[in-house]
C-alpha cells in the first residue's frame, strides 16, 4: 500500500478543505473497497479523509420519503424496522450482499461507490482502461463470464457489483451529495440514482457524476415506492457471499390483480444498475400474470450484447425477472 | 480427559529445546544476533495511537496504511487473529470493534483509536475457564488445522450477541463470512447451537 | 487401563486451536526480523530484459532487493531431482505468469510490499503456449510416472476387440479445470541464520523434505538445518514440495544478516504452490445389454508446466484399473506443457479427478442399460484386484454400498431425470464410489520416560488438523498400558527422527507403526534396567515376564512385584530412559492390494428456472481400516466431502486466455463452498480390521472422502435435470436449459 496522510474533519467543509489540500486525495467511509484496492495498487491516493466523524450516520423519516445517513452501515440500514416496513427491498439487497462482518463496516454511501470485480480491473499485472486509461481492455476477448451484456463499450464491460445500487434504482432513489461550491463554501445537490452512476463510453474511469471533492450525504426513498409489492432476487452459483451473476429488483404498485406500474432494475448484467424501461412498459396496466411476466420478460434482452462466455447472462436475467416479479406480486 | 500442559516448556531437557515448537514463543534471534537497534525507521506520516484491545491500551507509532490485522500480529504480537486471505472474503481476521465483528484486514488500525478491540485472546477467561463458545467449539470438534478457528470463533460470539435466531438456516447464512477450507462447517453448526444453549 | 484409541476424545491440540495459542510458522516472535515480499512476473514467457529499481529502493526502511542480477547462487545443479528448483532468481528466464523474479526485504511488512510494487520488470516476451485445447498435439508421456515405480500406460486384455463387439459404447470426455488448495494459512517462512546454520519455521506437510531441500540448496549438511513446524495451516498438497519461496526467504536472510518473514499473499498462493492441473479424460466403455463391462479405456490427459521445471502428472487413470471387474482395459496417461506453474498433489490427485469421469460414465453406463447405478456397480464388483491381481488385504465396499444406501434411502429413487421433486424444486439423486490406495513409509519417532514416569513420543511429522498430535497419543497410551495424559505426542520439529510427508493419506499409516516398535523399544529398555538393578521388585524374572502397567514394570504372574518407573528411573539416578524405534513396510503389497474404499451419496436441488444447484444431503460411508478416533476421522470425512462439493459446483482457477494470467487469485471470486452451501453431512464408517496393511490397521483418511464427491453430484444434477455435465464445476450456466 502506497503511503498517505490521514485526516479526520467533523464536517463537510472540513472534509472538502482536507481532500483539496492533499493532491490524490480519497475519502475513506468503511473501506470495505477502498482498502481492499489500495492494497492491490488500484487505488494510491497520498491522503486519505476520513469521513466517520461526519453527522451522516442516521436514517430519518419525513413526508416525502426516507434519508438515509451516506455512513449509515448496511448492517443497520439492514435492521431497521421502519425502513424494512416500508421498502423491505433494501434489507433484502443488503442480506444478499458481502458478509455480516462486511456489512458491520461498510457504509450505505460507500456501497454506491464500490468498483467493479473485474479481474483485469484489480490486477495491475493487466493493462485496463478503467485502471489505467489508454492501455486497453484484456477482458473483453479474456475471461468475461462475469462481465456486462449492457452498457459496455470496446473500452470496458466491468459491471457494477452492487446489490444495494440495483434496489435503489428500482425504487427511484436520489443520491444527496455535497461538495465544494464554485463562489466557495458548500453546495448540495441531489442526483437520481439512475444518473449517478456513469456508462464507460470511451472514458471508462468515470464512474459517477460525483465532482472532484464531493461527497455522498445521504440517499433520499421517496415516499411514492414506499409500501409497494417489491422483490430482490439475486441469482449465483455460491449460496452466500458471491457477487450476483444476475439479479432483479422489482417495485410494482397494483391495483386488484392488474399492475399499475412496475419499476425493474438489473444487477451484474450492465456498466450499472440497469433500469429496463421497455419492461416496465410492457408491464404497466398488465395483469400480474405468468403469461404477463413472459411477454415483458421478453423484452430485457433488448440491445443485449453478450461476450463469448456471458450469453447465458440473457435467459437468466429473464427468468429471474420473472420470479421477481410472481414473488413480489403474490 | 485432562488437558495435555502444551504451552510449558516440556519437562525434560532435550524436550525443552525440541519442544520449543510448542513452547510459548521462543526468542531464537536474540542469541544470534548482535544487540543494536531493530525498531523500524521512523517516518514522518507515521502517527502515534492508543490500540485498546481486550481492555489493555497499547502505545503504537504506525504508519497510517498499518492495518488492524497487521497492528495485532507484527506490532502486538497477537496472532490469534489469522490473515488469511488479506482482502476481507475469509473472515479469518475476524475481530470486535465496539461490539461488531469485523474483518481486521480492511480496518486500519489508526481509525480505532478510542474504540475497544475484541480478540480470540481476550474470550476466554483466563487460562482456565474457555468461552462457552470455545468449548463448544472443542466439543464439537469444529476445525481441524484451527486456522480459521479463531475467526468462527469471534463471528459466531457475534452472532448469538446479535439475537439473530440460531436455525440451521440462519446459523449457514450468517457464518457465511467464514470460510473453513477444512470443511467443518457442521460441526461448527452444531458447536454454536450449544454454544448459545449454554450461555 | 482401557484402551483409548478408536475413542471420540478431543483434539489435544484443541484448547490451543480455540484460544489462539497455537503458533502457525508466521507466529514465532523472532528479534529483529525483517519482512520479505516477493515480486511476480506480468509475462508468460521470455526472458526478463531489465530492472528499474530505483523507486523501490528510495522507500525508507528497504534492506535489500534480490534480483536474477544479484542474487546468490544456490547449488541449484547439485540439488537433485525431486528439489523444485525454479523459480530461484539464477537466471533471467520467464516461464510462466505470475513467476518470482525478486524479493523486496523491509524493516516493516507495509514498507517491504510498498517497495514491491514498485520494482519494475521489463521482458524480451515469448509466445507463450497458455491453452490446453491448443497444445494438445504436444502431448507427451510423462517420464517420471509414480516416481518411475510404474509405466504411465497399462492394459489387460483386448479392449479394442471388446468395444468392436459390444452392444453399449460410449465414448464420453470429460474435463475438469485448475483448482486450487487454497488452504486458510498462506505459505509462510521465517528464515534465520547462525552461522552457517540455518532455522526455519516454515508452513509445510514435510519437515524432513524441507531440511533436505534447504541443506542442498545451500549446499550445507541436512543437520545444519533446522525446521520448525507444530502447526500448519491445512495444506491439501500444496505444502508438500518444499517450494522456492522457503529458499528464497533463507537467501534473503544471509543477505540481509537478518531473520526475514515471508508470508505469501493469497494472489501469490495461485502461482507460488502447485494446483490441480487441468485435464481432458477419455472414456471408452464397451458393455453387455445389462451393463456388465466388457472393456474400459481412460486416456487422462494432463497439463504441465514446461518440463525444464520439473513434472507431475494427475494419474486419473489409477483407480479405472483396479475398481471393476472388467477383463479388457487400456489405460494412459499424457502431459501438455504450457506456460503455467508447476502443478502438484492436491487432495487426493489422480482419484478426485479421475473418479468424476470414471464414476460419471458408469452413471452414463447406468442410464443407458437402464439398470440402478448402485446395482450396476455391484454387477461389476471386483472381488480381488483385476489389475494387480492379487487380493484385497480387506475390501468392504460392499458394506459400504448397502450401509450408504440404507442411511441414505436410495432404494427410494425413481430412475427418470427429473421424476423427482418437491413442489416446482427438481430434486436429483446421486452416487460414486470412492477408493484410495493404501500408502505407508519408513518413519521413525523416539521415546522419553521423564523424572515422574511420564511419556514423551516425538517425531518429525505433521499434524495439517488430520489429528497426528492426538491419534500418535491415544496409539502410545494404549501400547504403553498408560492414562493418556501422561503421555505427550510432540512433532513438526526437523530435530525429532524423522518422519515421511503427510502427503498420500499415509501419516498415521506410517507414523502409528513406528510409535508402537518405539513403545517396544522402551519397554524393553525399561525391563533391562528393572532386571539389572539392585533389590528391585522384580528380581529373578527375566524381562518376558515383565509388564508395564499404568506406569509399573511388575511381574505379569505376580502383579504386586512392582515398580514404577519413576522409581525405577530414580534409583538408577537416571532423570530419563530414551529409546528410539523405527518402523517401514515389508513385502506385503507384493503379495495383496490394498486400498480404502467408500460409497458417496448425495441430493442436490434445482430451482428448475434459475438452475441454482444446492446441495440438501450427503452421506458418505466408508471403510479405511481402523479408525484411531471417531470424532476427529468423522470431522475428516466430512471435511472431504465439502472439498468435494466445492470441486463439483464451485471451483475453477480462472486463467486469461491469451497472456495466462490468473484472473481469480482471490477467495471471493475463486469459489469455495461456505457455511451456507453446506448441509449436514452423514458419515458412517464400516468397522474392518486389516491386521495386513500396516501394524496398526489403518488405512488412512485424508483423501478418501473428496473421491467420487463431484462424481455423485455431477450424477444428482443429472438425475434432477437430465443435462449431463461433463466439465467441471457444475454451475448454472452449464444446465441453464
Amino acid at each position: 500500500m502506497q503511503p498517505f496522510t490521514l485526516a479526520a474533519p467533523g464536517d463537510v467543509a472540513g472534509a472538502t478543505a482536507a481532500a483539496a489540500s492533499a493532491a490524490d486525495a480519497k475519502y475513506i467511509a468503511g473501506g470495505t473497497d477502498l482498502v481492499q484496492l489500495m492494497k492491490d495498487g488500484v487505488e494510491r491516493p497520498q491522503h486519505l479523509v476520513d469521513l466517520a466523524g461526519l453527522p451522516f450516520d442516521r436514517i430519518e423519516f419525513g413526508a416525502d420519503g426516507a434519508r438515509i445517513g451516506a455512513l449509515v452501515r448496511m448492517s443497520d440500514a439492514a435492521d431497521d424496522a421502519e425502513l424494512r416496513r416500508r421498502w423491505p427491498i433494501i434489507a433484502e439487497a443488503l442480506l444478499a450482499s458481502a458478509s455480516p462482518q462486511l456489512r458491520n463496516m461498510a457504509t450505505m454511501g460507500g456501497n454506491l461507490l464500490q468498483r467493479t470485480r473485474c479481474g483485469y480491473f484489480r490486477d495491475t499485472g493487466f493493462p485496463c482502461n478503467k485502471r489505467a486509461p489508454g492501455s486497453g481492455c484484456p477482458a473483453i476477448a479474456g475471461d468475461n463470464r462475469g462481465l456486462a451484456i449492457f452498457g459496455g463499450s470496446a473500452h470496458c464491460v466491468a459491471t457494477h457489483p452492487s446489490d444495494l445500487a440495483v434496489a435503489l434504482a428500482a425504487l427511484d432513489a436520489v443520491v444527496e451529495l455535497s461538495g465544494p461550491a464554485p463562489q466557495g463554501g458548500a453546495a448540495t445537490r441531489r442526483v437520481a440514482l439512475g444518473e449517478f452512476h456513469l456508462l464507460p463510453g470511451d472514458t471508462p474511469e468515470r464512474e459517477t457524476v460525483l465532482r472532484p471533492g464531493e461527497i455522498i450525504t445521504a440517499i433520499l426513498v421517496p415516499a411514492e415506492t414506499a409500501g409497494l409489492h417489491s422483490h430482490y432476487l439475486k441469482v449465483r452459483d455460491r449460496a452466500s457471499f458471491e457477487f450476483a451473476l444476475v439479479s432483479a429488483a422489482v417495485v410494482v404498485g397494483m391495483t386488484g390483480g392488474r399492475i399499475d406500474r412496475a419499476r425493474v432494475a438489473m444487477g451484474g448484467v450492465g456498466a450499472k444498475p440497469w433500469r429496463l424501461p421497455a419492461v416496465e412498459a410492457a408491464l404497466a396496466g398488465a395483469p400480474a400474470t405468468p403469461s404477463a411476466f413472459a411477454a415483458a420478460a421478453a423484452h430485457a434482452a433488448e440491445g443485449a450484447q453478450p461476450l463469448s462466455q456471458n450469453r447465458f447472462k440473457i435467459a437468466l436475467m429473464q427468468r429471474a425477472l420473472m420470479r421477481a416479479l410472481t414473488i413480489a406480486t403474490a | 480427559m485432562t488437558q495435555p500442559n502444551f504451552t510449558r516448556r516440556g519437562f525434560l531437557g532435550a524436550s525443552a529445546g525440541a519442544a520449543g515448537a510448542l513452547a510459548a514463543a521462543p526468542r531464537l534471534g536474540r542469541a544470534a544476533e548482535p544487540a543494536g537497534p531493530s525498531g523500524p525507521v521512523r517516518t514522518p506520516d507515521m502517527v502515534d495511537i492508543v490500540l485498546e484491545v481486550n481492555g489493555t491500551r497499547h502505545k503504537l507509532a504506525v504508519e497510517p496504511r498499518v492495518t488492524l490485522l497487521d497492528a495485532l500480529r507484527e506490532r502486538l504480537h497477537l496472532y490469534g487473529t489469522k490473515k488469511g486471505c488479506d482482502r476481507g472474503a475469509c473472515g479469518a481476521c475476524t475481530v470486535h470493534v465496539d461490539g461488531r465483528r469485523v474483518v481486521s484486514c480492511l480496518t486500519l488500525a489508526a481509525r480505532c483509536q478510542g474504540k475497544a478491540v475484541a480478540t480470540i485472546e481476550g474470550l476466554a477467561n483466563g487460562d482456565a475457564e474457555l468461552h462457552p463458545m470455545q468449548a463448544a467449539f472443542l466439543d464439537h470438534d469444529g476445525f481441524q488445522c484451527g486456522y480459521c478457528t479463531p475467526g468462527q470463533i469471534m463471528s459466531a460470539v457475534a452472532l448469538v450477541a446479535e439475537g439473530r435466531p440460531l436455525t440451521d438456516a440462519a446459523i449457514r447464512e450468517w457464518m457465511s463470512g467464514n470460510i473453513c477450507r477444512c470443511g467443518a462447517y457442521p460441526n461448527i453448526r452444531a458447536a454454536i447451537k450449544d454454544a448459545a444453549r449454554r450461555a | 487401563m482401557t484402551p483409548v484409541t478408536g475413542l471420540p476424545i478431543d483434539r489435544r491440540d484443541g484448547r490451543l486451536k480455540v484460544t489462539g495459542g497455537a503458533k502457525y510458522a508466521a507466529e514465532f516472535d523472532i528479534d529483529n526480523v525483517a519482512h520479505a515480499v516477493l515480486v511476480q512476473s506480468t509475462a508468460a514467457s521470455g526472458r526478463i530484459a531489465g530492472f528499474d529499481l530505483a523507486a523501490a529502493e528510495g522507500v525508507p526502511g528497504v534492506l535489500a532487493i534480490l534480483t536474477p542480477q544479484n542474487a546468490p547462487r544456490l547449488a541449484v545443479a547439485a540439488a537433485g531431482e525431486h528439489v523444485v528448483a525454479f523459480p530461484l532468481l539464477q537466471d533471467n528466464r520467464v516461464d510462466y505468469n505470475g513467476q518470482h523474479i525478486a524479493v523486496v526485504v523491509a524493516d516493516t511488512l507495509e514498507r517491504a510490499q510498498y517497495a514491491a510494487s514498485l520494482v519494475k520488470a521489463t521482458y524480451h516476451e515469448g509466445e507463450p503456449a497458455i491453452r490446453m485445447a491448443d497444445a494438445l498435439a504436444e502431448a507427451y508421456a510423462p517420464k517420471h510416472f509414480r516416481n518411475g515405480a510404474r509405466p504411465p500406460d497399462s492394459r489387460r486384455g483386448d479392449p479394442e476387440a471388446a468395444w468392436d463387439g459390444a452392444a453399449i459404447r460410449l465414448d464420453l470426455t470429460y474435463r475438469t479445470p485448475v483448482e486450487h488448495h487454497n488452504p486458510m494459512e498462506p505459505h509462510a517462512t521465517i528464515a534465520l541464520w547462525q552461522g552457517n546454520r540455518l532455522t526455519v519455521y516454515s508452513a509445510t506437510q514435510g519437515i524432513d523434505a524441507s531440511q533436505h531441500t534447504l541443506a542442498a540448496l545451500f549446499a550445507i549438511k541436512p543437520d545444519a538445518v533446522r525446521v520448525i513446524c507444530p502447526f500448519v495451516g491445512g495444506g491439501f498438497g500444496c505444502k508438500g514440495v518444499t517450494w522456492p519461496h522457503v529458499a528464497l526467504t533463507a537467501m534473503a536472510a544471509r543477505q540481509v544478516g537478518r531473520p526475514v518473514k515471508l508470508v505469501l499473499s493469497r494472489a501469490q498462493m495461485y502461482t507460488s504452490n502447485g494446483y490441480r492441473p487441468q485435464t481432458i479424460q477419455r472414456i471408452r466403455i464397451a458393455a453387455s445389454p445389462d451393463g456388465r463391462l466388457l472393456g474400459l479405456r481412460h486416456d487422462g490427459i494432463s497439463e504441465m508446466s514446461l518440463p525444464a521445471i520439473g513434472e507431475f502428472s494427475e494419474p486419473v487413470g489409477l483407480a479405472t484399473e483396479m475398481l471393476y471387474a472388467c477383463p479388457n482395459v487400456a489405460v494412459t496417461h499424457r502431459l501438455v506443457p504450457l506456460n503455467a506453474p508447476l502443478p502438484t498433489f492436491m487432495r487426493a490427485p489422480g482419484e478426485a479427478s479421475g473418479s468424476f469421469a470414471l464414476e460419471s460414465a458408469i452413471d452414463e453406463l447406468a442410464a443407458a442399460a437402464g439398470v440402478d447405478p448402485l446395482g450396476l456397480r455391484l454387477l461389476n464388483y471386483a472381488e480381488t484386484d483385476p489389475h494387480e491381481r492379487k487380493p484385497f488385504s480387506s475390501k468392504s465396499l460392499r458394506q459400504c454400498y448397502a450401509a450408504g444406501a440404507e442411511a441414505f434411502g436410495w432404494a427410494r429413487r425413481t430412475p427418470e431425470p427429473g421424476s423427482m421433486r418437491d413442489g416446482d424444486t427438481l430434486i436429483g439423486w446421486g452416487m460414486a464410489t470412492a477408493t484410495y490406495p493404501m500408502n505407508r513409509s519408513k518413519a521413525s519417532a523416539r521415546l522419553i520416560f521423564g523424572p515422574n514416569g511420564d511419556v514423551v513420543v516425538q517425531s518429525a511429522t505433521q499434524d495439517l488438523g488430520t489429528g497426528t498430535y492426538t491419534v500418535m497419543a491415544q496409539l502410545a497410551a494404549d501400547a504403553l498400558r498408560m492414562p493418556i495424559h501422561r503421555v505427550h505426542f510432540e512433532l513438526g520439529d526437523s530435530l525429532f527422527p524423522n518422519a515421511p510427508i503427510s502427503g498420500g493419506s499415509q501419516s498415521a499409516a506410517s507414523v502409528g507403526p513406528a510409535v508402537l516398535a518405539t513403545v517396544d523399544a522402551a519397554k524393553q529398555k525399561l525391563f533391562a534396567l528393572a532386571l539389572a538393578s539392585n533389590r528391585s521388585a522384580v528380581a529373578g524374572s527375566t524381562a518376558a515376564d515383565l509388564a508395564l502397567e499404568d506406569g509399573f514394570v511388575l511381574v505379569r504372574a505376580a502383579p504386586h512385584r512392582r515398580i514404577s518407573v519413576a522409581a525405577l528411573l530414580a534409583k538408577n539416578g537416571l532423570d530419563r530412559l530414551e529409546a528410539v524405534g523405527s518402523a517401514a513396510p515389508g513385502d506385503e503389497k507384493q503379495h495383496y492390494s490394498m486400498h480404502s474404499f467408500g460409497a458417496q451419496f448425495a441430493e442436490v436441488r434445482i430451482d428448475p428456472a434459475l438452475r441454482e444447484i444446492r446441495v440438501s444431503r450427503l452421506v458418505g460411508a466408508f471403510a479405511a481400516g481402523r479408525i484411531l478416533n471417531a470424532k476427529a476421522a468423522r470431522s475428516q470425512a466430512i471435511g472431504g466431502i465439502v472439498f468435494g462439493v466445492g470441486m463439483a459446483l464451485l471451483e475453477q482457477t480462472q486463467i486469461d486466455p491469451n497472456v495466462g494470467r490468473v484472473t481469480n487469485p482471490n477467495v471471493a471470486e475463486y469459489l469455495m463452498p461456505v457455511h451456507a452451501d453446506i448441509p449436514d453431512i452423514e458419515t458412517i464408517f464400516i468397522d474392518e480390521r486389516d491386521s495386513l496393511v500396516n501394524p496398526v490397521g489403518v488405512k488412512g483418511l485424508g483423501e478418501l472422502p473428496i473421491v467420487g464427491v463431484a462424481a455423485a453430484l455431477a450424477n444428482a444434477v443429472y438425475h434432477a435435470t437430465g443435462v449431463r455435465v461433463r466439465d467441471l464445476p457444475i454451475r448454472i450456466d452449464k444446465i441453464l436449459v
